[in-house]
């Protein structure tokens, strides 16, 4: 038994390795540039199709064609990640934060097209290292001598990046840009350099991680998302920022999965995330994290959220005239689509009440549009209740959730309250996915149709928009009353508002539960006009879309979630249909829509009309 | 616009008399397609370039009705609510006559129900969920592959002539995985009560912790391992053991590694004398494979996968659907595909009237190498009608019959 312990703990530490390259490059560069860096595992995958390419160009039976083209590939992973810093990011910086996560959002999809065009569909398995074929016998087993190596490399590579930290100029300023980027930038530091360089630093540490998984595992066109949360969570557990954090929580959780498999096989769906909660319920700021420097002058850069003038109003609605009219105008087919964009729409309105006044960034709104869509879904399954009972149980049982969720999120702040919200949303998917005797596991629950009245298409579309109208408005009257300024205080000005007597943390609890309530109506709704719920309305990327919608509308606008949804929703929509390369299209329309629409497409549209009437003015005035 | 006279009078025609121009016309039958194309490219190329074959073979000899066969594609990228999404489109915008498709069980479930709920026919090509022909089995839905548990009930058959007593077992965390275990487990246990099952691991689907894994299993020294994992899962649960030497003096039975689209990756890593079940594509000499396989080999310079077979064959289930009904209605469409006959590449096959299940079955075999290649040898086709529960049983597992 002991020695099952022991060589269990040896693969945990082995599986760490390259979940700790990947994570500190992550983290090196949210630490300097404060980008979230969601392309950061497609750059790890990247590194594995280049490592799998050079070698085997290079000779992978011998040492120099094997070891010399995992170290081409780093380096041209590096290069690649330079080139993105330089064509994208660097032209978004002083967008508001988080725009830079839609920017690479868009990457990851184009990177996941040019996989697919240049290497094939195939799964690549790589050969084996030189020097590094056989095996050694320990306790009585075979321990494969490359996964001794793998555990050396972390360790290696944490000394060898302390070293750099602390020895080096350019890793004292990485430290120093860590800690305060204005004060790195007032003492003429070249920012631009040290940005580009710090981006391709950490982009060639992922692509290290992704070749030297050549040996180990088949190089695949998943390795991109599936890294990623997991390397999210790793950054999360060790302290953003903490190189040695990291490669704790690597060691952590690469450990306790392979326990894991031993004690509770069926739960390694889940278990890096009931760690990353349990840990970060404990330890606010991660295991070796520092309670977070707020940037300066944050709450100066947010727009204040304001009433809409009347032009707005009116343009809001002729739109609303426009969606009433639509089944009168427009083929059926048309009806089902605009029946999806409203939903969503109201999905994302729910989650812009977290984001926008309540300064809250969900990475797990998923969990409640799924937990609404269950919620309907058990109540027709199990309690054979119509559509009509149905869709008030949705809310219900998000908003429960959102409720107990949110509790212990709103201890938390900024990127590991996001992370918390992640933690959640995935053991809500896992129990869907898991409890098949209640959820039917992946297969879903089927035959959640809509009462007679409301089978036919315009009937269901009808009644989708009339609950979106009634939700939407809703949304905004809570976020113009004083709940809504207050909740902007709390954001704005944590400290002045508890002066003066505002108890931030109740009201964003508060918001959650609402927000959970509405992402659950239109959970509800999108199940009964699915006719059928899978776990996959609240795994991860419905998460992230709904942060694309509202990004993409423009945080600061209430209209710009709505406007957000559609655009966003129809546009992949619309591509999917289009073309069979439309990851790359659509990944290809985000990085311009941010590129061009730095404020997001409603607030950009404010922010020109503004300039517009300050010239006439000027004009006027002269 | 410029309007010709031909198709003027075709417009007038249409106009008035509707009806008989839609069922005799000369236009197109239109299949929607819908599949996981993003989310699952290894399988789904090779299938959807076979498809292409086939319709371009059917419609080079003239279509089906006199008229020529056409299909829109969507993707799905794995989503049942997208799949769904599509087919409404692709039946109320795109017209189409049939929808066929899906390549994960849930989409293929999600479809179905979207089928019965519609009344239109949904031809399930790949996905292999029991539940599609069984307890969530309707009236509108039919499959092509040999489902979970007839896969299953093959290899038990060679499972249980094995001396093991103990077996381990791993197979990926959802549905497929659970139901190919599930079967087994009941199946060997009939043809052998005296095996024990003394260990079990689930890894998550494309995220196997293979080194773990394997060792867990090793723990547990058992003297069989039936192998449910495939695609990137295999291969790392293949390397991790062969490193390890998990495999040595152990029998293993394995769904679907033979499968060419699993075979090619594993290449020099390739378990010797394993228990699989896949697709012979290099040696297999029958006349229908061999022009099958030449016709794929000379448009596209490349020897076809099983998911050619799968698209190949959807694409002549439906053909020979459409001859047998004499029309596109689709309630006539399903009567003609209940007990439809014809010859597949595999041999010929049926589609059966109590529960909408062909008989297209598998090849079973042993993996071995050749030239630093994955190979399947001393393989034999199971025909899929001698893998499926009794007519009695299968009432029992479906409510609905017809």
């Amino acid at each position: 038994m002991l020695d099952l312990v022991l060589t269990q703990t040896l693969n945990g530490l082995a599986s760490a390795s390259s979940l700790f390259l990947v994570a500190c490059g992550l983290s090196i560069i949210f630490g300097v540039t404060r980008i979230v860096n969601f392309a950061h595992g497609s750059l790890y995958m990247l590194g594995g199709y280049l490592a799998f390419t050079l070698v085997n160009w290079l000779g992978p039976a011998d040492a120099f064609g094997f070891w010399g083209g995992v170290v081409l590939a780093v380096l041209l992973t590096g290069l690649v990640g330079a080139l993105i810093e330089v064509a994208i990011l660097r032209r978004i910086y002083q967008a508001p934060e988080l725009f830079q996560l839609l920017a690479t959002f868009g990457v990851v999809l184009m990177l996941q097209d040019i996989a697919l065009a240049t290497w094939g569909p195939e799964d690549k398995l790589g050969p084996r290292a030189p020097g590094f074929r056989s095996f050694v016998i320990l306790f009585d087993s075979r321990f494969p001598s490359y996964e001794l190596f793998l555990i050396a490399v972390g360790p290696v590579v944490l000394g060898l990046i302390w070293f750099l930290f602390h020895l080096t100029r350019w890793g004292v300023l990485i430290r120093a840009a860590t800690q305060d980027r204005e004060m790195v930038s007032a003492l003429g530091v070249n920012q631009r350099l040290l940005f580009t360089s710090v981006f391709a630093f950490g982009a060639a540490l992922a692509g290290l991680g992704g070749a030297l998984q050549l040996p180990r595992e088949a190089i695949n066109l998943h390795m991109d998302l599936s890294m990623i949360a997991e390397a999210f969570v790793v950054v999360v557990v060790g302290g953003l920022g903490s190189v040695t954090g990291a490669y704790l929580a690597a060691v952590l959780i690469g450990v306790l999965h392979a326990f894991g498999i031993l004690i509770l096989p069926k739960i390694t769906l889940v278990l890096v995330f009931l760690v990353m909660a349990v840990v970060l319920i404990a330890r606010p700021h991660g295991l070796l994290g520092k309670a977070a420097v707020e940037p300066r002058g944050h709450a100066g850069q947010l727009f204040l959220l304001r009433p809409a003038d009347r032009p707005a109003k009116a343009f809001g609605a002729v739109a609303l005239a426009l969606l009433i009219l639509a089944p009168l105008l427009v083929p059926d087919h048309l009806v089902l689509t605009l029946t999806d964009l409203v939903i969503f729409a109201v999905f994302a309105a729910s989650l812009h009440l977290l984001m926008g006044p309540g300064g809250i960034i969900s990475f797990g709104h998923a969990a409640y549009f799924g937990l609404g869509a269950y919620g309907a879904a058990l109540a027709v399954k199990w309690l054979g209740a119509s559509m009509e009972p149905a869709l008030v149980f949705a809310p219900v049982m998000a908003g429960i959730a959102g409720a107990i969720f949110g509790w212990f999120c709103v201890r938390l702040s900024g990127v590991y309250l996001a992370m918390l919200t992640l933690a959640f949303a995935q053991i809500a998917w896992a129990t869907a996915f898991q409890w098949v005797d209640l959820t039917g596991g992946d297969n879903g629950i089927l035959g959640v149709w809509p009462s007679g009245w409301a089978v036919s298409k315009p009937a269901f579309y009808y009644l989708a928009l009339a609950i979106a109208v009634l939700v939407i408005l809703a949304l905004r009257l809570i976020i113009f009353a004083p709940f809504g300024y207050a909740l902007r205080a709390g954001r704005d000005s944590p400290l002045r508002a508890e002066a003066i007597g505002l108890d931030v943390g109740r009201l964003q609890w508060a918001a959650f539960v609402i927000a959970a309530l509405a992402a659950g109506i239109a959970g509800g709704l999108f199940a009964f006009s699915k006719g059928s719920v899978f776990p996959t309305y609240m795994a991860i990327p419905r998460s992230v879309d709904a942060l694309l919608m509202v990004l993409l509308g423009g945080v600061q606008t209430v209209a710009g979630p709505v406007v957000g949804a559609f655009a966003y929703m129809g546009l992949n929509e619309q591509l999917m249909k289009a073309t069979a390369y439309w990851r790359f299209i659509l990944g290809l329309s985000i990085v311009l829509l941010v590129v061009l629409f730095p404020r997001g497409l409603v607030g950009t549209w404010l922010f020109w009309r503004a300039r517009r009437q300050s010239a006439a003015q000027v004009t006027a005035a002269a | 616009m410029q309007i010709d006279r031909r198709s003027f009078i075709a417009g007038v025609a249409a106009v008035g008399t509707p009806g008989l121009v839609r069922a005799q016309g000369a236009g197109p039958i239109r299949i929607g397609e819908i599949n996981s194309y993003t989310a699952q490219p290894a399988f789904l190329k090779p299938y959807r370039q076979a498809w292409e074959l086939a319709q371009e073979q059917i419609n080079a000899a003239g279509g089906v009705l006199g008229r020529k066969l056409e299909t829109t594609f969507r993707d799905d990228a794995g989503k049942p609510e997208d799949a769904v999404r599509h087919a409404a489109d692709l039946a109320t915008a795109e017209k189409v006559d049939i929808i066929a498709g899906g390549f994960l069980s849930n989409v293929g479930l999600a479809l179905a129900d979207y089928a019965n709920q519609n009344k239109r026919l949904y031809v399930a090509s790949e996905p292999l969920a029991d539940a599609l022909v069984w307890s969530k089995g309707n009236r509108y839905t039919f499959r092509l592959r040999p489902s979970t548990y007839m896969q299953a009930a093959m290899l038990v058959e060679e499972a249980a002539k094995l001396p093991a007593k103990k077996w381990a077992i791993v197979a990926p965390n959802y549905e497929y995985g659970q139901s190919a275990v599930k079967w087994f487990k009941e199946l060997l246990k009939k043809a052998r009560p005296d095996v024990e099952f003394v260990a079990e691991q689930f890894p998550a689907l494309g995220r196997i912790d293979a080194g773990a894994t394997v060792q867990a299993l090793e723990a547990a020294k058992p003297e069989a391992i039936f192998n449910v994992t495939f695609a990137v899962d295999l291969a790392n649960f293949v390397r991790a053991g062969n490193t390890r030497g998990l495999f040595e003096g152990r029998q293993v039975a394995s769904m679907l590694t033979g499968e060419p689209e699993y075979l090619d990756t594993l290449g020099a890593e390739t378990p010797e004398g394993w228990i699989i079940t896949g697709y012979p594509h290099a040696d297999l000499q029958t006349p229908e494979h061999v022009k099958f396989r030449d016709a794929y080999k000379a448009k596209y310079n490349d020897y076809p996968r099983l998911g050619s077979v799968v698209g190949y064959e959807t694409v002549q289930a439906i053909a020979a659907a459409l001859a047998k009904a004499g029309s596109v209605d689709n309630e006539k469409l399903v009567d003609a595909f209940e007990g439809l006959k014809f010859t597949s590449a595999f041999g010929p096959i049926e589609f059966r009237k109590i529960d909408h299940q062909s008989t297209l079955g598998a090849y079973v075999g042993k993996s071995a190498q050749r030239n630093g290649k994955g190979v399947m040898v001393d393989w034999s086709y199971r025909d899929g009608a001698k893998y499926l529960p009794s007519d009695d049983e299968v009432r029992k597992l479906r409510p609905v019959i017809g």
